[in-house]
C-alpha cells in the first residue's frame, strides 16, 4: 500500500496525466505482470478514458497448444514432466497437464529448473524433462540448469524450451495494423536486454515507449511519461525504470544465454510463428534437449473453431471484458485459454479485480 | 523421552493409563472422570447452537500459540460468530505413534488453559493412535455446543445497504505467523498469530447487539473469502477502504515477498461484523475499550449491489476483492 510521500507522488502524477488526458488513447502494457498490477491498484476506472490493453508479455500465455499437447503425450510414456504450476491447468488441444497428472501421468510442480535437475538426480533411470517457459528473465535460470546438467553427467535431464524473446514480438506487434498510442515495455525483461535495445519502437515504428517498474507510482510515471511523448509529438523509448533498468542492460545474463541458446522461429498463441523469437538449445547441449531426444508429435489436432479469444487479448486488439466467453464459459477453474489460468495472465486480472457481477447478458 | 505408542490405542491399560495420567489431569469436569461412553449435561435453556471441527495445523507448535489452543478457539469463535455462548466441548485426538508425550502435554495443557480461560467445560473426549507415517503428530476435532443469545438476529438477510463493516484487528497474522515457521519458506518475522477466543470481545458490545446484523470469523480465505460469502447470498456490494483496513506492516511486509494477499490470509482471533450505521463508531471504541479489539476498525460500508467486493485503493482507484480460488496454503488450521 502506497503511503507518505510515495502517496503525494502518485497523486501528483495522477493528477498530471488527467490534465494531459484530453481524449481517449490507448496505450499496451507488453507486460502480464504489469497487467496484473495495474488492475489489482485498481487503475484501469481511474485513468478513464485511458485505455490500458494487455499485450504478449504472458509466458504462460503465448505458449502454443502445440507445446502443451508435446508435453502431455510425453508424460504418458514414462518421462517426468517438471513444470511451473502456472502451466498445469492450461488447456492444450485436447486435454491439460493436470488432467493427464490426475490420470496418472508423473508431472511434478517445480519453483525453479533448478528443482527439475534435483530431480533428475533422484530418478537417474528415468527421463525427466522440464518444460521452460518464459522470457529473457527466467531463460538464464535455465541456462544454469542445463550448464549444470552438463557438468554433473546428469544425462537423463532434458529442457523442452518454449522460452521467447521479446524484441521480436514487439516487431511482430507493431508491423502488423495496430491502434496503440504507446507502449509500456516490461521492467525485468529490460533490466537483462536493456532499454537501449528497445529503441525500434520509437525509431521504426514512432511509437512512444517508456521501460517502467511494478509499484503505483512506477506506473504511472511510465504512462506519465508516454503522455508527455505523445503530446509534444517526439516519440522516444525512455527508461522510467532507472534504478533498475540500465542503458546496455545485464551483460553477464546476455553472455549465459548467447553460451547456451541460439534463436529460432517460435510458434506463439496470438500471434502464429515469429522469425528468431525462441530460444533453443546450441547444438553443444543437443543432448539435454527434449525436442531432439523424443520422437513428440508435430502438429496438434486442431479444434475446430476454437472460441477462445486469448489471441486478441495477447495482440491488444480486444479487451477480456469484450469476450463472450469470459467469466461465462470461461472461468478460472474451467478455463478456456491460458489467459485465465496464469497469475499474470490478462483474463485472470480482469476477472479478479475488474469484473461487475450481477450484469444481466444481453 | 516417553512417546506414544500403538499401545495407547489399544482400549485397555496403556490406554487407560494415558487418559487417566495426562488427559484427566488437565480436565477439571467432573462427568469426564467418570469415563463414561457418553457425557450427561444438565438441560440448557433456550436453543442450541453445535459446530464441529478439525485442526490439521503444521507445525503444530507456532509462533503466537498450538494446535491445542487453536481447536479450543477455532470452535468457540464459530459458536460466537453463530450467535452463541459457547458452554461445552468434545475434544477427539488422532495421535501418531512416535509423538513424545511432553509435547502431547503441553498441548493438552494448552487446549485446557484456553478451554477454562473463555468459560467452556471439556465435557467429552476421544483417542486414538495411527501408525507413524499415517498422520502427521496428531489431529484434533472440537465439536462445541452453545446457548443461542436471544438478544441477537444475526444473518446476511438482516444485511441492508448502508450497513457498516467492522473488523475487530489487524488481518493476516495467524496466516504469516504459521508460514513463517514452515520447513522450506521459513523466514524471521515477529509476527504472532491471533488466535484468541472472542466471546468475551463480542459480549462487550452487548448493548448494541440489537443493532447487529451479521458475524463471521475470518478464518480460511480470511476477510476477503469471508465477505464475499455474505454478498453472494444477499445480493448487496460492500466496498472497503483500503486506508481503513487493519494490516500490520510485517504481516504486510511478509504477504508481499510470499505474493499473498492480506486479505486473503487466515486469522484466529477476529470478528467480522455488520452493524448498522449509526451504532458503527459506537461498537468500534467498545471494541477497541477490549484487548483483543484494540485495533478494531470500520473497514467500509454495505452498498447496494449483486454480489462484489469493492476495494478502494489509497490512491482511489475501486479493483474487485474476487473469491479465493485453489490458494497455496495447505493445513493453516
Amino acid at each position: 500500500m502506497l503511503s507518505g510521500t510515495e502517496l503525494a507522488q502518485a497523486q501528483q502524477l495522477l493528477a498530471l496525466i488527467k490534465k494531459k488526458l484530453t481524449g481517449p488513447l490507448s496505450i499496451m502494457e507488453v507486460c502480464g505482470t504489469h497487467t496484473t498490477a495495474i488492475s489489482k491498484y485498481g487503475l484501469r476506472p481511474l485513468l478513464e478514458p485511458l485505455r490500458l490493453l494487455s499485450g504478449p508479455g504472458c509466458p504462460v500465455c503465448v505458449t502454443a497448444a502445440v507445446d502443451l499437447d508435446r508435453m502431455i503425450a510425453l508424460a504418458g510414456t514414462g518421462a517426468i514432466v517438471a513444470t511451473f504450476g502456472d502451466l498445469l491447468r492450461v488447456p492444450g488441444s485436447e486435454t491439460s497437464l493436470e488432467q493427464a497428472q490426475a490420470e496418472g501421468a508423473d508431472i511434478r510442480i517445480v519453483y525453479s529448473p533448478l528443482d527439475a535437475l534435483a530431480i533428475a538426480a533422484d530418478n537417474p533411470k528415468r527421463p525427466v524433462v522440464f518444460l521452460g517457459v518464459g522470457f529473457e528473465t527466467t531463460a538464464p535460470a535455465m541456462a544454469l540448469a542445463v550448464k549444470q546438467a552438463r557438468e554433473r553427467d546428469l544425462s537423463n535431464f532434458y529442457l523442452y524450451s518454449c522460452l521467447k524473446t521479446v524484441v521480436p514480438a514487439l516487431h511482430a506487434l507493431l508491423a502488423a495494423p495496430h491502434g496503440l498510442d504507446g507502449l509500456l515495455l516490461p521492467g525485468h525483461v529490460s533490466s537483462v536486454i536493456g532499454r537501449r535495445a528497445q529503441d525500434f519502437v520509437a525509431s521504426l515504428y514512432g511509437v512512444p515507449a517508456a521501460v517502467v517498474g511494478f509499484g503505483e507510482r512506477d506506473i504511472l510515471l511510465g504512462i506519465a511519461a508516454v503522455l508527455r511523448m505523445i503530446e509534444e509529438g517526439t516519440p522516444g523509448v525512455v527508461n522510467a525504470y532507472p534504478h533498475v533498468v540500465r542503458e546496455e542492460g545485464n551483460l553477464l545474463a546476455q553472455k549465459l544465454l548467447a553460451e547456451v541458446f541460439d534463436t529460432a522461429a517460435a510458434e506463439w498463441r496470438g500471434f502464429g510463428m515469429i522469425p528468431e523469437s525462441g530460444l533453443v538449445l546450441k547444438t553443444e547441449f543437443a543432448s539435454h534437449d527434449a525436442a531432439l531426444h523424443f520422437d513428440l508429435p508435430h502438429a496438434s489436432v486442431l479444434r475446430e473453431q476454437d472460441p477462445c479469444r486469448c489471441g486478441d487479448v495477447l495482440r491488444g486488439a480486444i479487451s477480456p471484458l469484450d469476450c463472450a466467453l469470459f467469466a461465462d464459459r470461461c472461468l478460472p477453474l474451467t478455463p478456456l485459454g491460458p489467459c485465465m489460468v496464469s497469475s499474470e495472465g490478462a483474463c485472470a486480472a480482469y476477472y479478479r479485480y475488474d469484473r461487475k457481477k450481477g450484469v444481466a447478458p444481453a | 523421552m516417553k512417546r506414544v505408542l500403538l499401545a495407547h490405542g489399544d482400549g485397555g491399560l496403556y490406554a487407560a493409563a494415558l487418559i487417566k495420567d495426562l488427559f484427566l489431569r488437565h480436565f477439571s469436569y467432573p462427568e469426564l472422570g467418570k469415563l463414561k461412553d457418553a457425557a450427561l449435561l444438565s438441560s440448557i435453556d433456550g436453543r442450541l447452537a453445535v459446530t464441529t471441527d478439525s485442526f490439521v495445523v503444521q507445525p503444530p507448535f507456532f509462533p503466537g500459540g498450538d494446535i491445542g489452543k487453536l481447536s479450543v478457539c477455532g470452535t468457540v469463535n464459530d459458536l460466537v460468530a453463530g450467535g452463541a455462548q459457547p458452554l461445552y466441548l468434545t475434544v477427539s485426538f488422532i495421535l501418531e505413534e512416535g509423538l513424545p508425550l511432553e509435547e502431547l502435554e503441553v498441548i493438552v495443557v494448552s487446549l485446557a488453559d484456553t478451554a477454562r480461560s473463555c468459560g467452556v467445560e471439556v465435557v467429552a473426549g476421544d483417542t486414538k493412535v495411527v501408525p507413524r507415517g499415517q498422520a502427521d503428530k496428531l489431529y484434533i476435532t472440537t465439536t462445541g455446543i452453545g446457548r443461542v443469545d436471544p438478544r441477537l438476529a444475526l444473518g446476511a438477510e438482516h444485511v441492508r445497504s448502508g450497513d457498516a463493516v467492522i473488523l475487530s484487528g489487524p488481518a493476516g497474522d495467524h496466516g504469516i505467523a504459521v508460514l513463517s515457521c514452515r520447513k522450506g519458506v521459513s523466514f524471521q518475522t515477529q509476527v504472532v498469530s491471533d488466535c484468541a477466543p472472542l466471546n468475551e470481545l463480542i459480549e462487550t458490545i452487548s448493548p448494541y447487539f440489537p443493532a447487529l446484523r451479521w458475524l463471521r470469523d475470518p478464518t480460511r480465505g480470511g476477510v476477503g473469502a469471508t465477505l464475499n460469502e455474505l454478498v453472494e447470498s444477499a445480493a448487496l456490494d460492500i466496498m472497503l477502504e483500503e486506508k481503513l483496513l487493519p494490516v500490520r506492516p510485517e504481516v504486510r511486509a511478509a504477504a508481499e515477498l510470499l505474493g499473498l494477499d492480506p486479505l486473503y490470509l487466515p486469522n484466529e482471533g477476529k470478528m467480522i461484523m455488520v452493524v448498522e450505521q449509526e451504532v458503527a463508531a459506537a461498537v468500534r471504541a467498545a471494541l477497541r475499550e477490549h484487548p483483543l479489539g484494540r485495533e478494531a476498525e470500520i473497514i467500509g460500508q454495505v452498498e447496494r449491489g449483486a454480489g462484489n467486493v469493492w476495494l478502494r485503493t489509497v490512491l482511489g482507484g475501486t479493483r474487485g476483492v474476487e473469491m479465493p480460488a485453489g490458494l497455496p496454503l495447505p493445513r493453516i488450521c
